[in-house]
Order: C-alpha cells, then sequence, then structure tokens
C-alpha cells in the first residue's frame, strides 16, 4: 500500500498529461469532424470529394505514423513546414486524426435522417441552416451518442501513443516505474487509472443518452 | 362597395400551373398539366397510383423543379418559361416567399421527433418569421384546440395516433398563416378508423374558405367537400369537373374505368 501511493505522484502527473492529450483533442476534433461532416455532405461537389480524400488519408494510415510525421517530418515539408514542440505536435496529429473519425460519424448521422424531416422543415421556411441547426443536427446528436461514445473511449486509450514523442503520458510513467523497480505493479494501477477514465466517460455518455431518450422516434 | 384592387385579387387565381412537365430520368412523369385554382376552392386530386398526383403537387411549392411551364401563385410567378422552353425560377429570396404561401400535409405526417407538440407548431413561426414566443404560444393554442388536441400540447409525436400526428401536422403548416393548404394524401397512412378526425378538421378548413388542393383516396371527401374534382391518369389530367358530375356521369372511358374500380 505504500508503495501504490509512493507511485502514485508520478502517476498522477502522467495522468495529467493523458487527460491534457484527450481533453483537448476531444474539445477540438469534435466541433472540426462537425465541419467536415457538413461539407461532406454539401451541394459543394469539389469540397466534399476533398473532404472525403481527406478522411480516407486519415482513416488509411496509422495516427502513430501521422504523429511522427508531423514531429519528424513536417519542419523539412516547403512552405508549410514548421517546426512544434512534441506537445502541440500531439495535439495536431491527434485532432486531425479523430476529426477524420468524427465526421464519418457525424456524416452517417446526418444522412440517416429522413428525407422527409427535410421536406417539411423546407415546406414550413426554414433555410438550409436553420433545418441544419434546428431540425436535423438534434436528431443527429440522439443517434450518434453510441458511436460517438465507442470512438470517445477508444481515444482515451490512443492516448498512450505519445509515448512516441517521448512524452510522459500515464503509461510511459509506469513503464518508467516498472523498469526501474522490477515491479509490475505500476501498470495494474495504470490500468485502474485507464478504467476510472473510461468509468466516468460512459456514465458521461449513458447520461446524456438518457437526457435524450425523452422522446422515441 | 368593393374597390378595385379586391376585385382584381378575388379574379386573380390563388393557383395557375401552366402545362407543367416533368421527367425523373427518361420516364416523363407530367406530360404538360395545367391548372387554375380560385380563391376558396377545394380541389380534389384522383387518379391511379404513378399517375404524377405528388409529383405534381410537389412542383408547385418547389420541392420538385419543373422541366418545363409556369406556376404563379396569388398572381406571382414561380417559375415561368421562355418561348425556348427554358425555365426560370425565381430568384431565391423571393422563391422561398412565395412558397412561404403554400403550407404542406404529407402523407406521413413528417412531425419534428425531438419536439413537442407545442414546439412542432411554434418552431417555423419563431425561426422564419422571427416572431417573439408571447406572441407566438397563444396562436399556436388556439390552433391546437381547434383540431382537438390542445391537451397534447406538450406531448412527443411519438406518443400520438396517426390521426393525431396528422392533425397536429395540419395545425403546423396552418401556424404559418398559409393562403394554400396543400395535401399529399393526408389520411393514406391512417388506419380506416382514424382517417375520420383527420377529415374531419379538414373540412373545418374547406368551410373556412381556405384554397386547398388535396390528393386523396377518399371519394366520399372528394364528393363532399370538393368544389371541383381532377382526374390525373399517367401524367395528365384527364378530366376536371364538379363533384356531382364527376362522380354520376365521367365523361372519359378512362375516369370511368377508374371510379368503377374505386368505388
Ligand atoms: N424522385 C423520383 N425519382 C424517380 N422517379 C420518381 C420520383 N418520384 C416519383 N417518381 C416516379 O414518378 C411517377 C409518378 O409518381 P407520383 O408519386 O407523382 O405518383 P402518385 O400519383 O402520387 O402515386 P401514388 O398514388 O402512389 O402516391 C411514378 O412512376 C414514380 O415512380
Ligand atoms: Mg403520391
Amino acid at each position: 500500500m505504500d508503495y501504490i501511493i509512493e507511485i502514485l505522484g508520478p502517476l498522477l502527473q502522467g495522468t495529467a498529461v493523458t487527460l491534457q492529450v484527450f481533453l483537448l483533442t476531444l474539445l477540438l476534433s469534435v466541433p472540426l469532424g462537425l465541419g467536415l461532416a457538413l461539407v461532406r455532405v454539401s451541394r459543394f461537389h469539389l469540397a466534399s470529394a476533398m473532404v472525403n480524400g481527406y478522411i480516407w488519408l486519415m482513416r488509411g494510415t496509422p495516427l502513430m505514423l501521422q504523429m511522427l510525421f508531423i514531429y519528424f517530418a513536417l519542419p523539412f515539408v516547403p512552405v508549410i513546414g514548421v517546426r512544434l514542440p512534441d506537445f502541440p505536435a500531439a495535439i495536431v496529429a491527434f485532432v486531425l486524426n479523430y476529426a477524420a473519425y468524427y465526421a464519418e460519424i457525424f456524416r452517417a448521422g446526418i444522412q440517416s435522417i429522413e428525407r422527409g424531416q427535410y421536406e417539411a422543415a423546407r415546406v414550413l421556411g426554414l433555410s438550409y441552416g436553420q433545418t441544419m441547426r434546428r431540425i436535423v443536427l438534434p436528431q443527429v446528436v440522439k443517434r450518434i451518442l453510441p458511436p460517438m461514445s465507442n470512438e470517445t473511449i477508444t481515444l482515451v486509450k490512443d492516448t498512450s501513443l505519445i509515448y512516441v514523442l517521448a512524452m510522459n503520458d500515464l503509461l510511459r510513467a509506469a513503464r518508467g516505474i516498472v523498469q526501474r523497480d522490477f515491479t509490475t505493479m505500476p501498470f495494474v494501477v495504470a490500468a485502474a487509472f485507464y478504467l476510472l477514465m473510461t468509468l466516468v466517460l460512459t456514465w458521461g455518455f449513458h447520461y446524456l443518452e438518457k437526457r435524450h431518450a425523452v422522446y422515441d422516434e | 362597395m368593393p374597390s378595385t384592387t379586391n376585385e382584381l385579387a378575388n379574379v386573380t387565381p390563388m393557383i395557375v400551373a401552366r402545362d407543367i412537365r416533368k421527367r425523373f430520368g427518361v420516364v416523363e412523369v407530367l406530360k404538360g398539366v395545367s391548372l387554375e385554382i380560385a380563391k376558396g376552392d377545394v380541389v380534389a386530386v384522383i387518379g391511379p397510383s404513378g399517375s404524377g398526383k405528388s409529383t405534381f403537387l410537389r412542383c408547385l411549392n418547389h420541392l420538385e423543379t419543373v422541366d418545363a411551364g409556369e406556376v404563379l401563385i396569388a398572381g406571382e410567378t414561380l417559375v415561368s418559361s421562355d418561348a425556348a422552353g427554358v425555365c426560370r425560377y425565381a430568384p431565391d429570396a423571393e422563391l422561398r416567399r412565395i412558397c412561404r404561401r403554400m403550407g404542406m400535409v404529407f402523407q406521413h405526417f413528417n412531425l419534428f421527433p425531438h419536439l413537442t407538440v407545442l414546439q412542432n407548431i411554434i418552431e417555423a413561426p419563431l425561426t422564419v418569421k422571427g416572431l417573439a414566443r408571447d406572441a407566438v404560444v397563444p396562436k399556436a393554442e388556439e390552433l391546437l384546440r381547434k383540431v382537438g388536441l390542445f391537451d397534447k400540447c406538450d406531448s412527443y409525436p411519438a406518443r400520438l395516433s396517426g390521426g393525431q400526428k396528422q392533425r397536429v401536422a395540419i395545425a403546423r403548416a396552418l401556424a404559418m398563416e398559409p393562403d394554400i393548404m396543400l395535401f399529399d394524401e393526408p389520411t393514406s397512412a391512417l388506419d380506416p378508423e382514424l382517417t375520420g378526425e383527420v377529415l374531419r378538421s379538414m373540412r373545418q378548413l374547406a368551410d373556412e374558405h381556405m384554397t386547398m388542393l388535396v390528393v386523396t383516396h377518399e371519394m366520399a371527401f372528394a364528393r363532399e367537400v370538393s368544389s371541383s374534382v381532377v382526374f390525373m391518369d399517367a401524367g395528365e389530367i384527364v378530366e376536371a369537373r364538379a363533384p356531382a358530375e364527376m362522380f354520376s356521369s365521367p365523361a372519359h372511358p378512362r375516369t370511368q374505368a377508374f371510379l368503377e374500380h374505386m368505388l
């Protein structure tokens, strides 16, 4: 028990890094994903095709590769090349990657709304923007909560990939102690931390689903 | 004594459709449909499945774009065609303004499931007209009383029967104060015992001199409520006559065959 309390300090510091990556990614990639999805379903075919290509690229290559690319290779790319410190580089990679996944969830949700809803809104005089904001997206939210929950829980665990940029997240902190003390206890504690985070998320999504369950379809 | 402008307004038809043509791919669904509807008229459109009734209705309020022809709503041009047959729609803002004069009721209700009955009704007056909530709610409640659903104000659509849903849909359309109401088979998705309550609301609307265009399979409604009946078949209006004549002595063999089948 004393040992656990002793290693708690560094593990909590790691958890802070993990949570920062998680929260920043979530906060930025969900709106970006929504934006991408709206372009994707819009009547601007060229923009829609470009988003499609972007999503293919982001989902078709490993997140770790994207992160390494942004950290190590981006500085040498002409014109857009910038050298980012490790934390921003990780955030950029995560946001770009997760936005693609969230965009696909939003797109599927938007396209699952019946045509009759658009038509009813239209004959009442709502513009396309008003229809999206007032009629379509509120219904989409309810339908996509389960896949969103899934993806977001995956994000918690994916944050451990930032160890490749030598950042001290929860998993790397645990591994450091394991290698120092020759005991697997830090892994057990780290697992408990991850479980706790996903548990809170699961509750959060359950709460949201319940709130949206006031109406059936 | 009525003023001249008033007389003019009275003779300007609420709906003028001239030579509407529409094709889906290679199929010509409307082969030159023309119809005039005067203010306060209740026109029933009947005809076999696939004859283009819905498509015609949807061309009037721009849910479908026409390939050729002309549509005027209360004298305002929604779409017109030049001599070369190229059709031109009114500019966007005007198009929306003109279309707002028409309410529409769908076969499958299309209520907004995430909004309560009251919210369904006030949504468009709030967001489209930008009216204040205080002004809109009493009016919505009055409309709900009118269709007999005031006690369902705070229910979600999923909790309503089909007949109740359709009456909410009627109230929702009326909340925008349209001059014309378009109905596309409003009772076809309902159990027979529920059609009566919807037809009652429609009849009441007709008694208030609403201009109505109703695609329907309810021959009794067409006979009793409409001022004229239009029979469509294969993308054309075969004949349009007063209901008494249409049902007692249809002129065209196709109409006769259809009515025999229906009655
Ligand atoms: N969006 C569409 N794309 C392709 N074909 C269509 C479309 N909408 C309608 N059609 C076709 O056009 C024809 C006329 O359809 P419409 O819905 O206007 O008929 P209707 O008279 O309303 O029939 P019903 O009584 O079954 O509702 C049908 O053959 C139908 O298959
Ligand atoms: Mg139809």
